[in-house]
């Protein structure tokens, strides 16, 4: 049983959707997807502590030997990564029981816990698989089940958002596709320790350079990399609270673990970084990215939105730590894509709470909304603290980390664009900090006594394992050293 | 050169047209048309790689020696399900979307939208 740990953790909610489409009644599905996200939780923490002491698992499906059979290949960044996701999906599914019933029809309910344990299939497969087209074919499970989850939003503005980001998920991974078909022509195959080894001797010809820049591409419009991000603000703010919770906290993420698969493991960092100089590409990007998103985040007047630009912001510092080329860098680039991934998960699991009482995140709506509302408002300026960065809180530490790494290589005018942008975020999470406690209420919500039930104490234990990965930050970093040498 | 590869210019004909459509075209139904030229294009791509001169299909017989490769035509089967997967969500949001914006021209959502704000 336990040596097939590493495909049961994709297999089990792959069947458990089928059957929640069955079951089909409200409470009942949110049982049982409940229960099959913690299970998934406990087979990837199990999964963790065995990569953390005994090394990488590779497991042949069905017993056929690769490369002729499809490989699991879980490392330690696969495993940190595998841990993330299914922390953030039975978080989620716990939590927001209660938004569900409020915000998704009765009668759509069931197929909503359906979509959602078909993304969380598709993100989980994506960090397992050891075999590069079924990275396409995860990578479509989970992109198509979360338009289906977007377009659920009360807003008519979901449907949009969600068929736009279809059109741009598609070419994206339609892009790998043909990446994936470029490098198979050349290597005969498509197993990802295969190609690594096989892509050296081959490196100088056009089709893999081609097949590279189809890879960067695909993956930087999955990543919602500046300039092709413009899908992202409108899905977040417009799908259900559950939703842009969840994908917030790991659909980029799982893209920036497809980015590091891509380029140091398949293509190796050799020829990504010294042949064919990405970080060229990635540097200037990477700094668009902090700034121009940072102050698009202070113009916006829905909080959802703002938090979605600043998520833009924050995929910005993790692709700098990578276009740093540097040990350093890339550990500070996996500390922040898991820090960050709690932090932005409790900033929105906030957001879902004031809207139990306020009638939307629009700023003026979320007038005095703290002090009728402490523990929530409280909830998110901690929040605010850890996106800013300040000690104390776990963003400082990744924070931290990605500035020496970058005092290592001399870049003094990046250190200065760190300190500007982490003031612009003080600037944005202030402008809400200000609505929520420093303007007057509303009668009607000085009146709304709605309870919030278990949201708010998820939300804190969330935003209470930030401020513990703040102060003793041994855990995670830790294990993104693991992560970023298992990728050398 | 050109009539060697001749498969690949088709592709990347196709690409280029289904890019153009998804991109310059503001309706959306016509977006997704173009959406679908744009991955057939890549069917085609790696149906042709796996096509050998002179191949048969992979039949166990002494008659035969030089055999197709039969991968690229299963891995495309898989991908043609997302295509239709694709389509079909596309499509299911494009009536959810005519419903209740009354357009499917997307300057027309965009100023709707706009007003909303």
């Amino acid at each position: 049983m336990t040596n097939h740990l590493a495909i049961l953790q994709v297999v089990l909610p792959l069947i458990a959707a089928p059957l929640c489409s069955l079951i089909n009644q409200a409470k009942a599905c949110w049982l049982f997807a409940t229960t099959i996200s913690w299970l998934v939780f406990a087979i990837s923490l199990s999964l963790f502590i065995e990569v953390q002491t005994g090394g990488s698992i590779r497991y042949e499906i069905g017993g056929w030997q690769p490369p002729w059979g499809i490989e699991y290949h879980i490392d330690a960044l696969a495993a940190f990564v595998l841990l993330l996701v299914s922390a953030m999906a039975a978080i989620t599914l716990s939590a927001f029981q209660r938004r569900i019933t409020i915000e998704i029809p009765k009668h759509k309910q069931g197929l909503f816990y359906t979509a959602f344990l078909l993304c969380l299939t598709g993100l989980l497969g994506i960090v397992a698989t050891g075999d590069a087209f079924n990275i396409f074919v995860f990578l479509e499970i989970s992109s198509l089940s979360a338009y289906a989850l977007i377009a659920l939003g009360e807003d008519r503005r979901a449907l949009t958002a969600s068929f736009e980001y279809l059109i741009m998920g598609t070419i994206g991974a339609t892009f790998i596709l043909i990446g994936i078909g470029l490098l198979y022509m050349q290597t005969g195959t498509l197993n990802i320790v295969d190609l690594q080894t096989r892509i050296p001797a081959i490196s100088h010809l056009h089709s893999v350079h081609a097949a590279f820049a189809f890879f960067t591409i695909g993956i930087f419009l999955k990543l919602a990399l500046f300039p092709l991000h413009h899908w992202l603000p409108g899905a977040y703010a417009y799908a259900p609270s559950a939703v842009s919770t969840f994908l917030a906290a790991t659909a980029t993420k799982v893209a920036l673990y497809l980015l590091y698969r891509v380029f140091y493991t398949i293509f190796g960092s050799e020829f990504s970084f010294e042949v064919l100089q990405l970080h060229y590409i990635l540097m200037p990007l990477s700094i668009l990215a902090i700034v121009i998103s940072s102050l698009n985040a202070i113009f916006q007047q829905d909080v959802r939105k703002m938090l979605a630009y600043s998520s833009l912001g924050q995929i910005g510092y993790m692709t700098l730590g990578i276009a740093l080329f540097s040990d350093a860098g890339l550990v500070a680039s996996i500390l922040h894509l898991f820090n960050h991934a709690f932090i932005k998960g409790a900033l929105f699991m906030t957001l879902a709470c004031f809207l139990f009482r306020t009638p939307s995140l629009r700023l003026d709506d979320l007038n005095g909304a703290g002090r009728a509302m402490p523990w929530v408002g409280f909830a998110f300026v901690v929040g605010g603290l850890g996106l800013i960065g300040v000690p104390l809180t776990s963003g400082f530490i990744s924070k931290w980390l990605l500035v020496s790494a970058v005092i290592e290589q001399g870049h003094w005018w990046l250190v200065a664009i760190i300190v500007f942008s982490s003031l612009l975020a003080l600037i944005y999470v202030w402008r809400v900090v200000e609505h929520l406690f420093f303007r007057e209420a509303s009668a009607a919500l000085v009146a709304n006594k709605q309870p919030i039930g278990a949201l708010l104490p998820f939300t804190w234990v969330v935003l209470l394992s930030t401020l513990y990965f703040g102060i003793n930050s041994d855990f995670p970093v830790q294990a993104a050293k693991a992560a970023a040498k298992a990728l050398q | 050169m050109l009539s060697g590869l001749y498969n690949y210019w088709i592709a990347i004909l196709l690409m280029a047209i289904g890019f153009y459509i998804v991109i310059a075209h503001s309706n959306l139904f016509t977006k997704m048309i173009g959406l679908n030229i744009f991955q057939t294009s890549v069917f085609i791509l790696f149906i042709s790689m796996g096509k050998v001169d002179g191949g048969t299909a992979p039949i166990l017989s002494e008659a035969y020696t030089a055999y197709s490769n039969p991968l690229p035509h299963v891995l495309i089967l898989t991908a043609i399900v997302v295509s239709v997967a694709t389509t079909a969500v596309g499509l299911a949001l494009i009536v959810s979307i005519n419903r209740r914006y009354k357009t499917l021209d997307e300057h027309e959502i965009e100023q709707q939208e706009l007003e909303q704000e």
